[in-house]
């Protein structure tokens, strides 16, 4: 008689279980070239679809003909706004945004019409001879202008003491400019749609979210949610540029409309176009403080650029105005934020999400008033720091550890490197360039602190599905889970796996392919994942557990569904900003060491180290490359990352020119990971992809000021701020 | 859902035998060249291809150099190396980074890996690029750029091969076999400003070379004018030849000057005129120092 299998009491550290890094299940075809990214699908019959898009950022469309696109041998269909079956708009807060532009385009890309046909040649051949008949108009792109207009996507004040109350010693007030960033995936938008025997249609798609996906996108197809099947295909990163909807209505429309299936891929330029971007800031920032260094009041006042339609811009503002000051506790604050309207492109998720722009800001201000009063970077920070039991400028009470003062002590026991005696063009400003071989080069030395919050905010629903079975195989149990979260390639489908082999003490886990069979798992953002589909996970696990206990497994699989919600939230208060409006706190403090050539103006980053703390670490692996990458996007920030707009038309939709940093730009980095538990967490955790982004900046800007003496107001700092020339 | 990975045929532009010519020798490429107007010759295809894939360039046909044999070596013709327009930066960076340190240290900046594993040299006179990375050290060296069609070869100066951005002498009929570097007589310097460590369009360049012998100085600057630029009046400066000790600082500021006095920079999503013409000063600076300490070892 076979030996029944009985479940673990209590869960055991696991061999693959949480705490430890395995071997990714998608590691081996990525490195071999063999993993099907949503660029590499393909089915039998397929066309392929493209889009006409606008090239000016406003116009008015006059006529659209199709007539000589559709005359070329090959082409299988051109639909316009006409051809859009049901709800004409969608959008992730706000439904503004149109399927296909009508009567206007209101920024550089705007889809106006789409194509399917053989092949992708033929496609972008049609997609040239759709003729659109445009009334070019001047675009309105200075968002400052757009606030005194009062068009804006929302405005959300701050407001507690009264700073006009204080006697402060001394203030500092600056103006300070974060350029566009862009998330840069290295997989462009891409997908296949194929159409269904039952008139529904099927997609494959890289995303963030597949049940937001489904929310816009069959309402605006006329179809039930039932007919529209959506999974998530081999994505090539996302950092937000997937939260909005790309390809996707688009191609099954096509399919819809052919009957046939249609995959649409876009280019590296249309992918610039295509996806929202960081919101550029303007922020004018005063910060009065005592003798001491003590934070007395802020004042602050955020424009941030929103573009055309509304995308997050809602939830980007309320993080921006929540965060404005940072960890520091301040009494008097007034703080004001507006998302502006413009005809720019539109801006929405970026890791990061609102608070990277005010760090920049706020971090620049901590500096300058520590410059003001002869004190170090660090001992200004120390010296108003929160802890758990402050309160944010919102009213909310920090009730799990936040150990800044902490977490800045350490760097003492990490001291700058040295100035090595050999250094290869790798290891100099300029790189490769061979433009210094220590010539006019400078060090310097820099700190930022970031605080970003985890999961949705603001009374937001938020909440995760997960479905667990437990059956025998060949005599042996196997775990099946089954979520519809995106992995983005930050590891959550590892996770997954590890927290069943935790909880049900199983070494077999199969992770079904994340679909909409299955509940919404939210979305793959706001650093949320490990916490909230972790969490369903885990709840589901402990499900089966429970009734595993009470009888045999060979007796028949145990499944179970799990629905888990963080804590709830609240919305800000439209006049004071006051409200428990955030589900968790996360810090990250970094130190950057900068050579910078003063005399051509570049910067090498010799030295990036982080330390942040993550409640508990799940993958020591996979939290490394988290903290590694959010690094390296706020270096990129820092130094070289900006869509450069004119008048509404992006310059610099290529990797030709719009730079991210390489292998070579970014230093090993040293990483000191902090465990305070969050108790409210599953097994404590802290959402740890975004921190880093934020606090990596301000950390690389302070120590090119620290080099150069300059006041550098502005990100990314280019050469020609450096040496002064226009 | 049927899904299989990639085909790489996708995307490809020329279904037929017409659209598509692999000559073996420089003869049958210009024959062919003459016969088919509109046709693009394709080597690495790392600008051609770009073209196709952003439907810049829509060829006629393609005329694939890579069975060439001609093109494909480089040759040590005495006190030049003849370098055929097909070699990659790869080769020239393993092969020929002794005799021709300056245009070894400019194909070492080019791109990726890649990149130079692909890229030719023929390939980037071709497309005639201001920011093409082997322009500088071509024109420092005084280099000549050898062009074949069936009317047979001509010889042209690199500093007389380009005419625009992106325009050169060179006919549509017409093919770049090979390019004639002259061997290094003295130091050369090339020195390449990016806002990246690698992998990366220059802001601008400087290539210099010196020939101790003729007591002559190179100066070629790329990304800064409409074409890549010979600072002529930077290579007439007056230098202590007779080995009379350091440069002076006021010969390495006079230096400096008129190298930026002779570039044409404009503004654009790169840089900015004014930090183009700042720069190039510096590195014209930095060139001539480390050339004349390394002429100052050799001597003493």
């Amino acid at each position: 008689m076979p030996e029944p299998h009985k479940p673990p009491t209590p869960p055991q550290r696991a061999a693959g279980g949480v705490g430890t890094s395995p071997v990714r299940p998608d590691a081996t075809a990525k490195v071999n070239g063999a993993f099907e990214y949503a660029s590499d699908l393909r089915a039998d019959r397929m066309l392929w679809g493209h889009t006409v898009r606008s090239p000016h950022p406003r116009a008015r469309i006059l006529g659209v003909d199709t007539a000589a696109a559709e005359a070329i041998p090959g082409v299988a269909a051109v639909l316009t706004h006409a051809d859009v079956p049901a709800a004409k708009h969608y959008g992730l807060i706000e439904s503004d945004q149109p399927v296909l532009a009508a009567d206007g385009t209101h920024y550089q890309g705007e889809p106006v019409a789409l194509v399917a046909a053989e092949d992708l040649e033929t496609a972008r051949l049609a997609a040239e001879s759709v003729k659109v008949d445009y009334e070019v108009l001047e675009p309105r792109c200075d968002p400052r202008r757009a606030v005194e207009l009062g068009e804006v996507f929302r405005h959300q004040p701050v407001r507690i003491g009264d700073p006009d109350l204080t006697e402060p010693a001394v203030v500092v007030t600056r103006e300070y400019v974060v350029g566009m960033q862009d998330q840069a995936p290295l997989g462009p938008e891409s997908g296949l749609a194929v159409p269904s025997p039952d008139g529904g249609v099927e997609l494959r798609v890289a995303t963030q979210w597949l049940h937001s996906d489904l929310d816009q996108i069959a309402p605006c197809l006329g179809l039930e949610p039932d007919m529209v099947r959506i999974t998530m295909a081999g994505i090539g990163g996302a950092f937000g540029a997937r939260e909005d909807l790309s390809v996707q209505i688009h191609m099954a429309m096509l399919a819809l409309k052919t009957g046939r299936p249609v995959k649409m891929m876009y280019d590296r330029a249309e992918s610039f176009l295509g996806h929202v971007h960081r919101h550029p800031a303007r922020m004018r920032y005063e910060h009065g403080a005592d003798a001491e260094g003590r934070l007395l009041y802020v004042k602050a006042e955020i424009v941030l650029d929103g573009g055309a339609y509304a995308s997050t811009t809602d939830a980007v503002v309320a993080n921006a105005a929540s965060l404005a000051v940072g960890p520091y506790e301040v009494e008097h604050v007034a703080v004001d934020v507006w998302g502006a309207i413009t005809d720019n492109p539109p801006c929405g998720a970026m890791r990061g999400f609102g608070g990277v722009q005010t760090c920049f800001a706020y971090e620049s201000q901590m500096d300058a008033l520590a410059d003001e009063l002869g004190i170090s970077p660090v001992e200004i920070r120390r010296r108003n720091a929160v802890s758990q039991g402050s309160k944010l400028i919102t009213g909310q009470l920090i009730d799990a550890p936040a150990p800044l003062a902490d977490m800045l002590g350490r760097f003492t026991a990490m001291p700058v490197p040295a100035i090595a005696a050999e250094r290869d063009a790798a290891d100099l400003p300029g790189g490769f360039g061979n433009t210094t071989r220590g010539e006019g080069v400078v060090r310097g030395v820099g700190y930022g602190v970031g605080l970003k919050n985890i999961c949705y905010s603001e009374g937001f629903d938020d909440y995760s599905t997960a479905r667990v079975r437990l059956e025998l195989v060949d005599g042996e149990p196997v775990a099946f889970v089954h979520t519809a979260a995106a992995e983005v390639g930050q590891g959550h489908q590892t996770l997954q796996a590890q927290i069943a082999r935790t909880e049900l003490g199983v070494e077999r886990v199969e992770l079904l392919p994340a679909d909409t069979s299955v509940g919404s798992a939210g979305s793959s953002s706001a650093s949320r994942q490990s916490y909230m589909t972790g969490g369903a996970v885990k709840a589901a696990c402990e499900a089966v557990r429970e009734l595993w206990t009470e009888r045999d497994l060979a007796d028949g699989p145990i499944e179970a569904v799990r629905e888990f919600r963080h804590r709830e939230t609240k919305p800000m208060d439209p006049v004071t900003g006051q409200g428990d409006s955030h589900v968790q706190m996360a810090l990250c403090v970094h130190r950057a060491t900068v050579d910078v050539d003063v005399e051509l103006g570049l910067v090498k980053v010799v030295e990036l180290t982080a330390v942040q703390d993550v409640g508990t670490i799940l993958n020591p692996v996979a939290l490394e490359g988290q903290i590694h990458g959010g690094s390296a996007q706020g270096l990129g920030l820092a130094v070289m990352e900006e869509l450069v707009m004119d008048e509404g038309r992006v310059r610099n939709a290529s990797f030709t020119d719009y730079l991210i940093p390489t292998i070579l730009d970014m230093p090993p980095m040293r990483l000191d990971i902090l465990e305070n538990a969050d108790p409210a967490a599953p097994y404590g955790l802290r959402g740890a992809g975004e921190p880093p982004t934020l606090s990596a900046t301000p950390a690389i800007v302070a120590a090119i000021r620290d080099a150069t003496g300059l006041p550098l107001t502005r990100v990314p700092v280019r050469p020609e701020h450096l040496v002064g020339t226009p | 859902m049927n899904t299989q990975l990639k085909d790489p045929n996708d995307v490809s532009v020329g279904r037929t035998k017409e659209m598509f010519h692999r000559p073996t020798d420089i003869e049958e490429a210009v024959s062919c060249l003459a016969a088919h107007p509109g046709a693009v010759p394709i080597a690495g295809g790392t600008d051609v291809m770009v073209g196709v894939n952003y439907r810049r360039l829509r060829p006629a046909a393609m005329i694939d150099l890579t069975g060439v044999v001609e093109l494909r070596e480089w040759s040590d013709e005495g006190d030049a190396i003849r370098i055929g327009a097909g070699v990659p930066y790869a080769r020239i960076i393993d092969d020929l980074g002794g005799v021709l340190p300056g245009l070894a240290a400019a194909s070492r900046t080019v791109g990726s890996p890649q990149i130079r594993n692909r890229g030719t040299l023929g390939g980037n006179l071709a497309t005639a690029s201001p920011a093409g990375d082997a322009h500088p050290p071509l024109l420092a060296a005084g280099a000549k750029v050898e062009i074949a069609s069936t009317a047979g070869r001509r010889t042209v100066p690199a500093a007389d091969f380009y005419t625009g951005p992106k325009r050169s002498v060179l006919a549509e009929s017409e093919l770049i076999a090979a390019v004639i570097v002259p061997k290094a007589a003295g130091p050369q310097q090339f020195l390449k400003v990016g806002n990246r460590g690698a992998m990366v369009i220059s802001v601008c360049s400087f290539a210099l070379s010196l020939d101790v012998e003729g007591r002559a100085v190179g100066a070629g600057i790329g990304s800064a004018g409409p074409t890549p630029l010979r600072a002529t009046e930077a290579e007439s400066i007056e230098l202590p030849w007779d080995k009379s000790g350091p440069l002076g600082d006021e010969t390495v500021e006079r230096f400096g000057a008129l190298v930026a006095e002779a570039a044409r920079p404009i503004d654009d999503v790169r840089g900015t005129a004014a930090y183009r013409r700042h720069a190039l000063a510096v590195c014209a600076r930095r060139a001539l120092l480390r050339a004349w300490k390394e002429l100052l070892c050799d001597w003493n």
